[in-house]
């Protein structure tokens, strides 16, 4: 599941270059004020999780977008290729009954 | 950067506050559009030594000067508000991660353009200087707005291919006809001219017929000789040179804690 560029995972990694004196790449996610769940809201270099976290609130929340902030390294995700998005989703699709207009319900019954 | 020089000389607080928000914001968008491209497999730093080095390119625009403060005011309205009708279309672009990237610029993107009208609005109602200050800030960057377009489609290298992938919604022509249309009533509000002789209303296409901007002049900026490129590139370079030190000191210091963290485990 995890690639070389595991955040990216159809993009081809960068391994055989040394990354010399890049900051990292970390994700960010916030939650806004609304009580949602935190939402990837975009990447930023930053050298560690202090300095990501810090950033982020520069680059993502000028204008009150959020009360929360998560930052994880873009390295630590391990991510579902597109690629292979057949087999990995054809299980929820042959599942009629998950869902409930596969039962039919009398209209006597009223609202259900 | 154009706002550079006119952030310690704004005229009130309050306007160097706006510009310095204005800017804050054009670092973040920067920041997307990085994001955007990196997404393809570039590094950062490979892109940073691209535009420092000259290889990549940047919009034409940044390559003139903002020599009077009411050229902060034509900037917002004229060059962001180019931007802004080349953007917003962009929103629906079919490569996702430059698409979220418009997303969030455009949302941001049109407290510049009104601010800087607004800085036009007070010197065209100011004192005759003023006026005058205005109507020369139009003159100098109607045109280099209109390149902001990019060249003719006939003789546009990228537009095709970009439709066909529909990575670009509308050629560069529509977009600048648009832009002039819009911006034209805005110029005639302000008691402006718009610098064009040319300028006439054509009922039949209900647009404006309008002069193209000197395209041998575009091509020079683009090949690096316009009015300002040898300075941007150094005060990039030199912010870049002046900044490694920072930059290497922050990750050692990140290393060793991240170490010191593993020894105590």
């Amino acid at each position: 599941m995890s690639s070389p560029n595991a955040a990216y995972p159809d993009t081809p990694g960068q391994s055989a270059k040394p990354r010399r004196h890049e900051w990292p790449l970390w994700e960010v996610f916030i939650r806004g004020q609304h009580g949602m769940s935190h939402r990837h809201v975009g990447s930023l270099h930053a050298p560690d999780a202090e300095m990501a976290i810090r950033n982020a609130r520069d680059v993502y929340t000028r204008r009150n977008e959020g009360v929360s902030i998560w930052v994880v390294e873009a390295r630590h995700i391990a991510a579902s290729s597109p690629s292979e998005k057949g087999p990995l989703y054809e299980p929820s699709e042959s599942k009629v009954y998950r869902h409930p207009t596969f039962y039919d319900i009398p209209d006597d019954v009223g609202a259900m | 950067m154009h706002e550079g020089n006119w952030i310690t000389r704004a005229p009130t607080l309050e306007r160097k506050a706006i510009l310095l928000a204005k800017v804050q914001d054009e670092a973040g968008h920067g920041l997307y559009l990085y994001c955007a491209a990196e997404t393809l497999g570039v590094s950062r730093d490979e892109l940073t030594e691209m535009l420092l080095d000259g290889r990549m390119k940047y919009s034409s625009i940044f390559n003139y000067p903002t020599l009077t403060w009411a050229d902060m005011g034509a900037v917002g309205w004229l060059v962001d508000g180019a931007a802004i009708m080349n953007q917003v279309p962009l929103q629906r672009t079919s490569y996702g991660p430059y698409s979220r990237a418009m997303i969030r610029i455009c949302k941001e993107e049109s407290f510049h353009q009104r601010q800087g009208y607004h800085i036009m609005m007070k010197m065209a109602q100011g004192t005759p200087a003023q006026k005058r200050m205005a109507q020369d800030a139009l003159n100098r960057f109607w045109y280099p707005s209109l390149m902001m377009f990019g060249p003719s489609d006939k003789d546009s290298v990228h537009s095709a291919q970009s439709m066909a992938w529909k990575i670009k919604m509308n050629t560069n022509d529509e977009l600048r006809q648009k832009f002039v249309d819009q911006t034209v009533p805005q110029a005639e509000y302000l008691g402006l001219t718009v610098p064009d002789e040319t300028l006439r209303w054509n009922e039949e296409k209900g647009g404006y017929d309008f002069a193209e901007p000197d395209w041998t002049e575009f091509f020079e900026v683009l090949k690096g000789n316009g009015p300002c490129n040898r300075e941007r590139l150094a005060a990039r370079n030199k912010a870049w040179d002046e900044g490694k030190w920072v930059r290497d000191g922050l990750l050692a210091h990140a290393e060793k804690r991240a170490a010191r963290k593993v020894a105590a485990e």
